[in-house]
């Protein structure tokens, strides 16, 4: 248990190094965006789901309700659910222990811990996920009080971090030959509704790509 | 104008939902024997959308599909991945090749 954990904390140290430079990209674009440095923070700390928060950011930047920043957020966080109900079975104890292990879940934490076989080491999951919040908190109160020195993060390329750090977590996925015509399907999906759909629309429509698991 | 009051409900409301979202699925299916075409389903879920994910941050702005200097910075990038570079390498390698694109156009 205790080796798992640390085994994961070494595992996650590389997507906490990206997510300490995507956390702070978060804080500059939070600031520009009209969010105090303690809202910035704040964010990090009680929301913890980076395209989630990037996903409601954009929104009220653009001037949009908080109700729709949420509900563009929760669009983008409906991957969890998924998730979480993946590694329920591997997580012991009652309703309130249950949910509070699966608040652990980040993206690559949950793809690290998958043994692949449908079950999950939570240990690792925790060990990854917890230098990974450590960094994103340090990385937005960077960003949060750098914003004003740092100016246009457009100009520096700190857009290209995000995408780049989901790219990685996919490529570790695409292990099997149905998983690579799964992502394929997601991204064409995704990709075709992108002109019609609501923000957020085309990344939930792409799970119908998971059905193809249906098949044996 | 987004004032400070609509951005603390913007954010209260995202912890609140990120954190029912994220309960759900322990708390409903917590210690039950899940029928393997299932998790065959939820574990083909991380690629359907993560492959989504990535594809629209780089080929979409809005409503319009649009190729720029980060779609060219997260494709070498890609290509390092895939070839076994390390993550943070190829993170450094994307921003630089879109701020320098960006500089020069």
């Amino acid at each position: 248990m205790r080796a798992q954990l640390w085994a994961g904390v070494r595992l996650g140290l590389p997507y906490a190094v990206v997510g300490f430079v995507l956390s702070m990209s978060f804080g500059v674009l939070a600031r520009q965006a009209g969010f105090s440095a303690l809202q910035a923070i704040v964010t990090a700390v009680i929301v913890f789901a980076g395209s989630a928060q990037f996903a409601a950011l954009a929104v009220l930047a653009g001037g949009g309700t908080p109700l729709a920043a949420v509900a563009a957020g929760t669009l983008m966080n409906g991957r969890f659910l998924a998730m979480g109900t993946a590694l329920a079975p591997s997580l012991p104890g009652g309703p309130l222990k249950r949910a509070l292990q699966g608040q652990t879940v980040v993206d690559s934490s949950w793809a690290l811990a998958n043994r692949g076989d449908g079950t999950f080491d939570r240990w690792l999951l925790f060990g990854t996920t917890l230098p990974q919040y450590v960094m994103w908190f340090l990385g937005t109160l960077v960003g949060a009080f750098a914003g004003d020195v740092l100016g246009d993060t457009s100009r520096l390329g700190l857009d290209a971090v995000y995408p780049v750090f989901f790219l990685g977590i996919l490529l570790a996925e695409l292990r099997s030959p149905r998983s690579r015509v799964v992502a394929l399907c997601g991204a064409a999906i995704a990709l075709a509704l992108v002109p019609f759909t609501p923000a957020g629309v085309p990344i939930l429509a792409a799970a119908v790509a998971a059905l193809l698991g249906l098949r044996r | 104008m987004t004032g400070p009051a609509t951005i603390w409900w913007a954010i209260l409301g995202l912890a609140v939902t990120t954190a029912l979202v994220k309960a759900a699925g322990p708390v409903v299916f917590g210690g039950r024997q899940a029928h393997p075409a299932f998790l065959r389903v939820v574990a083909m879920m991380a690629p359907a959308l993560l492959a989504a994910l990535v594809v629209t941050s780089l080929l979409s702005d809005g409503h319009r599909l649009t190729v720029g200097a980060d779609t060219v910075g997260v494709a070498v990038a890609g290509v390092l991945l895939w070839r076994g570079r390390s993550l943070v390498l190829a993170v450094v390698v994307a921003v630089a090749i879109t701020a320098l694109l960006r500089a020069l156009t």
